[in-house]
């Protein structure tokens, strides 16, 4: 019985593990996007930087590179938090002071430009190769690969929960108020002496330090990372993931996470399935111009998103 | 050394700067950032691989020591009208009726839509190799011997890109400043509301703008693809430098973008040595950052 269900059980196990770590990005990307109406297009950038920096504080030492400095798991989140939110202040303060689509191409040029760190800065990220050996706590003690999978599950969950709690207690508070405020009208908002930089400038931080937390999340979960774990298509599956969820709405943003991997993954086995392996790589390019297309139509024909908006 | 440099990046300083032409006048004219624009030059560049396919056959004689010859340039004129059409048709499906929608940055959100699907698209159609309008090898010709600060050597090709580089600058700034059409596209980047009742057809303005932006992309693509090589990422790669350019230059000033994208070339070309060639684009996301912080409005902008 048990090695029945081992395999389908086990797979579900692991998507949902990767599906709620998506949701743990798109949460952040609604911060921004759907209670603030930042447009970031650099998603994969500051996912990439907690990714690496967790890796980097937890990493057994390595010889090769800087660090790892075997810190304990928390501190490593903490750390990817923290770089995520550093990096935002980088291009927040400079961009989110002008129009809008200055914030868009400060956050595109960061994520092309940390990607290029990540593959050529061998000496702190380990290049092209990645780095290996990012600890899974307590991996023995919990049965190995399924049962440590499933505990993983229950603690991506919690954390799921948590940020959820927290961002929804946060978006009904005074300030929260005020971040749709300045996005429904600034110069009301200036008005009444809400500086709108200043609430820009935090919901910015604030969700690139979930994005940075997502990243740890997973750089734990599959104990090995590279530079090609986020590249820009991670950004646009984030975004499809949003509006098809809803902007602005938490319980959207999960569902449409988990959604939208959903179809990814099983649109992924379909092609495996159909195309001959000499195929694939064209075969993805069609996957992904197929999301391009799908967000100009929801943009065009349901521009509130798929499952609906609760403002 | 030092001049060497500085020519390769007077060389992709005019490739950048030809997409930034366009770049910055659909963004003052049609009030957002097209991220599709990278996408523009990627589709010029194979538009024009495909046509050369078919002219080939025509003439197998190349201008002087120049790898190509008039069927190359049949192509471009043909990657220039499949762009503006590209173009005309992306703005009829989708930026016109998101504009209308009155959320600014969903046309933005619109155009990385639609980049993504170009693309992954041309990925798709011509795969993912690099690949070349001839596969003559250029011999560099020397211009200054080794004695003047290490010399400078270019092959004819990039001598060609400079100099169609400057005729087309020329040529644009002339159009803008004394013809008709010109002077209505800047009355309408300057003041869109004042421009419709002074009697200009902003319908119009806005198709041309659409055109002649898509056609210089489409050059800058054939420019790219002649000195580098086609690969379906071109543009991506050369979007942000585009962007630097155009806020260096301050948004809707087509001689600023020029001016920008000739600093940015030779800014990443200077670069290489002290950073290395991996760290290139960065170079531009660097150069971005600090025009933000010292002068948002760029060089001869006039918004910010």
């Amino acid at each position: 019985m048990m090695e029945l269900l081992a395999g389908p059980l086990a797979y579900l196990v692991f998507f949902l593990v990767i599906a709620l770590y998506y949701a743990l990005i798109t949460l952040g990307l609604n911060l921004q996007w759907g209670f603030t109406g930042l447009f970031n297009v650099g998603v994969a950038g500051f996912v990439l930087v907690g990714a690496y920096a967790s890796a980097i504080l937890t990493t057994p030492d390595d010889p090769g590179r800087i660090g790892g400095f075997g810190l304990p798991v928390p501190v490593g989140m903490v750390g990817a938090m923290l770089s995520a939110g550093l990096f935002a202040l980088l291009v927040g303060i400079p961009a989110l002071r002008l129009r809008h689509d200055y914030l868009a191409i400060t956050t595109f040029g960061i994520a092309v430009t940390l990607q290029l760190v990540a593959l050529n800065l061998q000496v702190l990220t380990g290049g092209p190769f990645g780095m290996n050996f990012v600890p899974r706590p307590l991996y023995d003690v919990l049965g190995g690969q399924n049962g440590w999978n499933l505990a993983y599950l229950l603690f991506v969950a919690a954390l799921v929960l948590l940020v959820w709690w927290g961002l929804a207690r946060l978006t009904t508070s005074p300030w929260g108020r005020v971040l749709r405020a300045i996005r429904e009208d600034e110069a009301a908002a200036a008005a009444i002496g809400k500086h709108a930089f200043r609430f820009r400038l935090e919901a910015f931080v604030l969700g690139s330090m979930v994005m940075g937390l997502a990243g740890a999340v997973y750089a734990h979960f599959i104990g090995f990372i590279a530079p090609e774990d986020f590249l820009p298509i991670l950004t646009f599956q984030v975004w499809a993931m949003l509006i098809v969820g809803g902007a602005g709405d938490h319980r959207g943003a999960i569902a449409g996470a988990v959604l939208v991997w959903a179809i990814w993954t099983g649109s992924g086995m379909l092609l495996d399935l159909f195309v001959p392996p000499e195929g694939k790589a064209q075969a993805a390019a069609l996957q992904v111009a197929g999301i391009g297309v799908a967000l100009c139509l929801v943009l065009l024909f349901r521009p509130t998103g798929l499952l609906g908006r609760r403002d | 050394m030092i001049l060497q440099q500085l020519a390769d990046g007077l060389v992709l300083g005019s490739i950048i700067a030809l997409g930034a032409i366009g770049l910055t006048l659909t963004y003052a004219i049609l009030r957002f950032a097209n991220f599709a624009h990278g996408e523009f030059l990627t589709f010029g560049a194979y538009l024009a691989l495909l046509a050369l396919g078919q002219f080939q056959a025509l003439s197998t004689t190349t201008f002087g020591p120049l790898s190509f010859g008039w069927p190359l340039l049949a192509s471009l004129a043909v990657a220039i009208l499949a762009t503006g059409g590209l173009a005309l048709l992306l703005d009829r499906l989708l930026f016109a009726k998101l504009g209308r929608a009155g959320v600014a940055i969903a046309v933005v959100m619109g155009s990385f839509g639609a980049a993504l699907a170009l693309r992954n698209l041309l990925f798709f159609a011509f795969g993912g190799e690099p690949q070349y309008y001839s596969r003559a090898i250029q011999i560099a010709l020397p211009l200054l011997p080794r004695s003047v600060l290490g010399g400078v050597r270019v092959t004819p090709d990039q001598l060609a890109v400079l100099g169609i580089t400057v005729l087309l600058v020329i040529a644009m700034h002339l159009f803008l400043s004394r013809a008709t059409l010109g002077r209505a596209m800047r009355a309408v980047a300057h003041n869109p509301q004042l421009a419709t009742v002074t009697g200009i057809d902003v319908a119009a303005v806005v198709r041309w703008t659409w055109i002649i932006g898509a056609g210089l992309a489409a050059v800058a693509g054939v420019f790219a693809g002649l000195t580098v090589q086609i690969r379906p990422t071109m543009g991506l790669d050369l979007l942000l430098p585009l962007f630097a350019a155009v806020i260096l230059g301050g948004i809707g000033s087509p001689l600023g973008a020029v001016l920008g994208g000739l600093i940015v070339g030779v800014a990443e070309s200077l670069a290489v040595p002290l950073v290395g060639a991996e760290y290139r684009a960065a170079v531009a996301f660097l150069l971005l950052i600090l025009i933000l912080l010292v002068r948002p409005t760029g060089l001869f902008g006039e918004r910010g």
